[in-house]
């Protein structure tokens, strides 16, 4: 026996002893896990995470968490002498005069935008391939919770410079906290420890932002992966790939290799991003002050469509019995976003409501064989899209030559066109699609090669699909429509009232589908040709 | 439910296909070093990072294509991190993509729920335990602890009061005084009509007595736009008309909407446009809403000269400035 | 410094100080005469090459200018009156190209130039000769290098300026489709004379409000941010975070996408 492996015997060995780790490692040693390029979007938000932890950290050792006025006289000489807070002074400082700082600083933002938007792409993966479905409603709900508190978490992140554009966001996330009905004012003062911006906003944002969240992210990412590994991973499907199976490439040593090389890549990408484009440049935003303002003052762009809704909404208040209730706020800042994440949070409930599907799911659906769920998604998609884009309107007019007015009002109409229009053409898209696949089935392949029959005719040569092929096209479930009795068995009218007609409704919009080729027809057809 | 039947069948796993390098030798001593380059430029990457930190001065410029003059430390220590970085994850992916068995493995999967007599009993236990702490029965005890972890609730929200004041008048109040004089921010410079042109704006804040320090906080109420037309230009009502003082008017700077600095004004078009979310004012009107979300018009400061000439506001703002809140009575 | 400050102004409150004043005046108004008619030759010989480059901007007026503007500069429905708008806003607009306009859109552009600077200059001089109005700028005026102060000019610049031009001067939406310029690369004189005439729809700034002493410091401010290199790799326009959220969803999420399906692929 080497030396080195007698060492690690006797490791293992004190750790077992101490743990019986042994029998529970061997077993999870061998776990599967299916390669798919999509399943690595979950992979880079745990990596983001884990570097902005990192980056985060390093920042925090200059970082000075304060609104206190300091004059400046560091080494970016276009703000000598400038009165300014310790906390924006400690940026420039973190930015100028700490070596490698400003690139910690650009990867620490970089990897938040990329934290966000893998966030974002993950869900749609999760929504669009059904992987919500049971077992897996509660992962999908602390999904939409790491959502919601990542977009928290990044607000809260870049307004800790306190530079004039983050500064500019605080001033409007007030005037939402003050324009809540009877208690807004009160929230506000004690947010902001007195009038706004006051002096103790940010010292209080800089402990929820670098201890609290992070916690309560660490907990949620642990009980989110804990259940992933529980549950195993879904799979898409594919010959040999069932409801009872899991196909893939083991733990060790593959998937390690593959996953543990795969958090040095977003690493990497990241510290490029940090290295050759510049991101949030505060020394040029100057420091904050409320009577100041920049054209073109926008969040990031996971805030952005947020910004985008408050623009286009309407300018609605109520003055009654001495009381203000902003709408103009309300609607955009709460309402509307609160809706949207409620809707997304209960989705996979309100699905097997309709469906009333009550078994297990690790197979995933391809997105046009759930041609109503890819159409809710799609419309979603052009919900936030159509605000967003109205959230960097300006920017949008200036570049391309149109005006704020127009882009508001496109987008202020197309906010109630769009997404339903959106939401018919996926439809049809995602039939049309089934129908193509029925088809090639069917009939096969068209190899684009022409053949004259002895009687002159010119046809085309049809090639057949692989058994693997055809049985990928043909293997998912048809959806039947649930059936809602007209009358119960007394003879009483609609008995689960118009919820049960809603129900109804719904499932029979959902089950639409084309059929699925089966053997048989293609046997009946395959007669007919030869 | 016919075609459920007649499905097409499950082929299985397709065939495995191997490997050049499972296979061939050669290929497969490639692909190992392959992977040793790998991992050996990321250490060079490593060096790089290290000299880069060590060698380049902040401060010094390199010149790229399209990039322009760059910062050459945040440059390459970048670079450097990138290069470490990256290539221990391409090495350790083609490690496991040309090494590695890439057979493809089956695992069994199970259904999550409990076999029946598990469930049963396990109902039995719980039911078994709770009677023998009686929580079927003793209801005074199970009410009271609903009542002390109900109200335990409370503290948190009790002790976190202290945050800050109560707002009481502070969002009604401003600096502004009847005499409070106009004076140029920055610079503190008080204004006569006559340094207006027709068409010029100024920023202005009120004039602190000597001794007091301009808070932010102070800015963040009192900050105001002055703006000069023709009288003419003016249509107004006879008390906001005499408000104005020879076609200079005086508009809370605070966005009526969500309490951005309303600055941008249109000399032309006599228009203010908010940049966060484009409410347009039109200040002939009285900073009437014209576009944008904003529901209530800039709150107007009532201005004149006082006895050596300089611009005075008449009085305070008449109504609270900046966004609504739930207290607000107009 | 604010000590000082204070104590001048209370001077200014003193009530001899508006006599003082007065005096102090007539009595630069006078010496200026005084040198001025010591040299009669040379201020006659002025007078008269002044007088023939009015004539010669007249003429040039009512070939260029007038459709528009009226033959004796009284504007019209379409075009403003340009008497007293003086040499500066007529050096600005012809001298950036912005007048004559190319044709009737909602923004004048800045273009390349139609008259060179001798027709400019005759030009501003008949707009000039008919009311008063600020004078063109020379390169005399622009010191902005040796007394221009860069911190200084940013906080005026960012009170005054940022709000359409943007932060770093890169411009900006207005209201119906125009539009604040970028004013990188924009020549100093032009952008001081832009200050002191307003053209278009910006708003004036005069002298009382932003001294001369603070417009060069905004011009300062202006040349730091153009010639500042980038500090911290691409700039992104300099736009805000539109544009970064527009590069992690193509270049971030896209590279990492790329990767990630090389990663699954088998290997041959």
């Amino acid at each position: 026996m080497k030396k080195s492996e007698k060492i690690a015997g006797n490791v293992a060995n004190y750790v077992d002893e101490r743990t019986g780790a042994a029998k529970w490692l061997k077993k999870n040693l061998t776990k599967v896990f299916p390669d798919h390029w999509s399943f690595m979007l979950g992979e880079i938000c745990l990596y983001s995470f884990i570097i902005l932890l990192l980056s985060g950290t390093f920042l925090t050792f200059w970082f000075d968490p304060s609104q206190r006025e300091v004059i400046y006289n560091g080494s970016y000489a276009p703000l000598s002498h400038v009165t300014m807070s310790a906390s924006y002074a400690s940026t420039l400082h973190i930015s100028f005069d700490v070596r490698g700082g400003l690139l910690m600083r650009q990867i620490h933002h970089w990897a938040a935008l990329i934290f966000m938007a893998a966030m974002i792409a993950h869900l749609m993966r999760i929504f669009f391939t059904g992987a919500f479905r049971k077992p897996r409603e509660a992962n999908w709900l602390i999904g939409v919770g790491l959502v919601t508190l990542g977009i928290v978490e990044g607000f809260l992140g870049y307004s800790l410079p306190d530079d004039l554009l983050s500064g500019t966001g605080i001033r409007i996330a007030e005037a939402i906290l003050q324009a809540i009905p009877v208690v807004g004012s009160y929230l506000a003062f004690f947010a902001f420890g007195g009038q706004f911006p006051g002096h103790v906003f940010i010292p209080r944002i800089y402990t929820v932002h670098v201890l609290l969240l992070p916690g309560i992210f660490l907990a949620l990412i642990t009980i989110h992966l804990m259940l992933v590994w529980y549950q195993k991973h879904t799979q898409y499907p594919g010959p040999g790939r069932t409801e009872k199976n899991v196909v893939g490439y083991p733990l060790m040593p593959v998937y390690m290799a593959k996953a543990g090389g795969f958090f040095f890549i977003v690493f990497g990408v990241t510290a490029f991003l940090g290295a050759v484009a510049s991101i949030n440049p505060i020394w040029l935003y100057g420091p904050y002050t409320p009577g100041q303002i920049s054209a073109g003052s926008q969040p990031d762009f996971y805030m952005g469509w947020l910004d985008g809704l408050v623009r286009m909404a309407p300018p609605l208040e109520t003055h009654a019995f001495g009381h203000t209730i902003s709408w103009n706020i309300l609607l955009p800042g709460l309402i509307v976003p609160g809706i949207l994440f409620t809707g997304m949070a209960l989705y996979p409930f309100i699905e097997a409501w309709i469906t009333g599907d009550k078994r297990e799911h690790h197979l995933l659906d391809r997105p046009r064989n759930a041609p109503n769920r890819t159409a809710i998604g799609a419309m979603s998609l052009a919900f936030i899209l159509v605000v967003l884009i109205n959230g960097g309107n300006d920017i949008i007019a200036t570049h391309f030559h149109l005006t704020i007015n127009g882009i508001m009002w496109f987008t202020r109409i197309g906010i109630f066109v769009i997404p339903p229009l959106v939401f018919v053409a996926t439809k049809r898209i995602c039939l049309s699609l089934q129908r193509a696949d029925r088809e090639i089935v069917l009939h096969g392949r068209e190899t684009g090669r022409l053949v004259m029959l002895p009687h002159g005719e010119f046809i085309e040569v049809h090639e057949e699909l692989s058994p693997e092929k055809k049985f990928t096209l043909t293997q998912h479930e048809q959806n039947l429509p649930l059936a809602v009795p007209n009358t119960d068995s007394l003879g009483v009218r609609n008995p689960q009232g118009i919820k049960g007609k809603l129900r109804a409704r719904m499932s029979q919009a959902n089950a639409e589908q084309v059929p699925a080729p089966s053997e048989s027809e293609a046997k009946a057809l395959e007669g007919g040709h030869h | 439910m016919s075609n459920e039947i007649s499905k097409f069948s499950d082929p299985g796993l397709p065939e495995h296909i191997h490997r050049k390098s499972d296979s061939d030798p050669m290929a497969e001593k490639r692909a190992e070093q392959q992977v040793a380059i790998l991992f050996l430029i990321s250490a060079l990457g490593t060096v790089l990072t290290i000299a880069s930190y060590i060698f380049i001065k902040q401060g010094t410029f390199v010149y790229l294509p399209i990039l322009g003059d760059v910062e050459a430390s945040q440059l390459f220590l970048g670079l450097g991190l990138t290069i470490s970085l990256i290539f221990i994850g391409f090495g350790a992916v083609q490690w496991a993509r040309r090494l590695m068995p890439d057979t493809e493995v089956i695992a069994e999967r199970h259904e999550f729920r409990s076999e029946e007599i598990d469930r049963k009993e396990f109902v039995e236990t719980i039911k078994e335990r709770a009677a023998t702490a009686g929580l079927g029965r003793r209801s005074l005890i199970k009410r009271s602890l609903g009542l002390a972890l109900g109200l335990i609730g409370l503290t948190p929200l009790v002790m976190l009061r202290d945050l800050g004041p109560l707002p009481k008048k502070a969002l009604n109040e401003t600096s502004w005084k009847s005499g409070t004089r106009l004076v140029t921010d920055p610079g503190n410079r008080p204004i006569r009509p006559e340094d207006l042109e027709v068409g010029s704006v100024a920023q202005v804040l009120p004039e602190l007595p000597e001794g007091t320090e301009r808070t932010l906080e102070n800015i963040g109420t009192d900050a105001v736009l002055l703006i000069r037309l023709r009288p003419t230009e003016f249509n107004l009502d006879a008390k906001r008309l005499s408000w104005t003082h020879n076609g200079i008017i005086a508009f809370s700077k605070i966005c009526s909407h969500m309490g951005c600095a309303v600055a941008l004004y249109e000399q032309q078009t006599k228009h203010l446009l908010c940049p966060c979310h484009q409410s347009t004012f039109d200040v002939t009107r009285a900073a009437k809403v014209i576009f944008g979300p904003a529901a209530r018009p800039l709150p107007q400061l009532a201005i004149s000269v006082d006895s050596q000439g300089y611009l005075v506001a008449t009085q305070g703002f008449t109504e609270p400035i900046g966004p609504s809140f739930w207290e607000r009575s107009s | 410094m604010k000590l000082s400050l204070g104590r001048l102004s209370s001077y200014r409150r003193h009530k001899l100080a508006a006599p003082a004043l007065m005096i102090i005046a007539l009595l630069s108004i006078g010496t200026t005469f005084s040198i001025a008619s010591a040299l009669p030759s040379t201020s006659k010989m002025e007078a008269t090459a002044q007088s023939t480059m009015i004539d010669e901007g007249k003429q040039i007026f009512a070939r260029g200018c007038s459709s528009c503007h009226g033959l004796n500069a009284e504007g019209s429905s379409i075009a403003p009156a340009l008497v007293g708008v003086g040499a500066a806003a007529v050096d600005f607009q012809v001298g950036t190209g912005r007048m004559p306009m190319a044709d009737m859109s909602q923004q004048a552009m800045r273009k390349k130039p139609v008259y060179n600077a001798e027709q400019t200059a005759a030009l501003a001089a008949y707009v000039a000769s008919l009311a008063p109005g600020p004078d063109s700028v020379n390169d005399a005026q622009l010191t902005w290098e040796r007394d221009g102060n860069t911190a200084k000019g940013g906080e005026l610049f960012r009170t005054n300026c940022a709000m359409c031009h943007n932060f770093a001067a890169q411009g900006g939406a207005l209201t119906q489709g125009k539009y604040a310029p970028t004013l990188m690369g924009v020549e100093a004189k032009y952008i001081y004379e832009a200050m002191i005439t307003g053209p278009q729809s910006m708003p004036k700034f005069t002298d009382k409000t932003i001294t001369p002493a603070e417009k060069l410091s905004i011009i300062k401010y202006i040349k730091a941010a153009q010639s500042e290199p980038a500090l911290g790799g691409a700039s992104l326009g300099r736009v805000g975070p539109v544009t970064e959220g527009l590069l992690v969803w193509t270049l971030g999420l896209g590279l990492l996408i790329g990767i990630a399906v090389w990663l699954a692929s088998k290997a041959r």
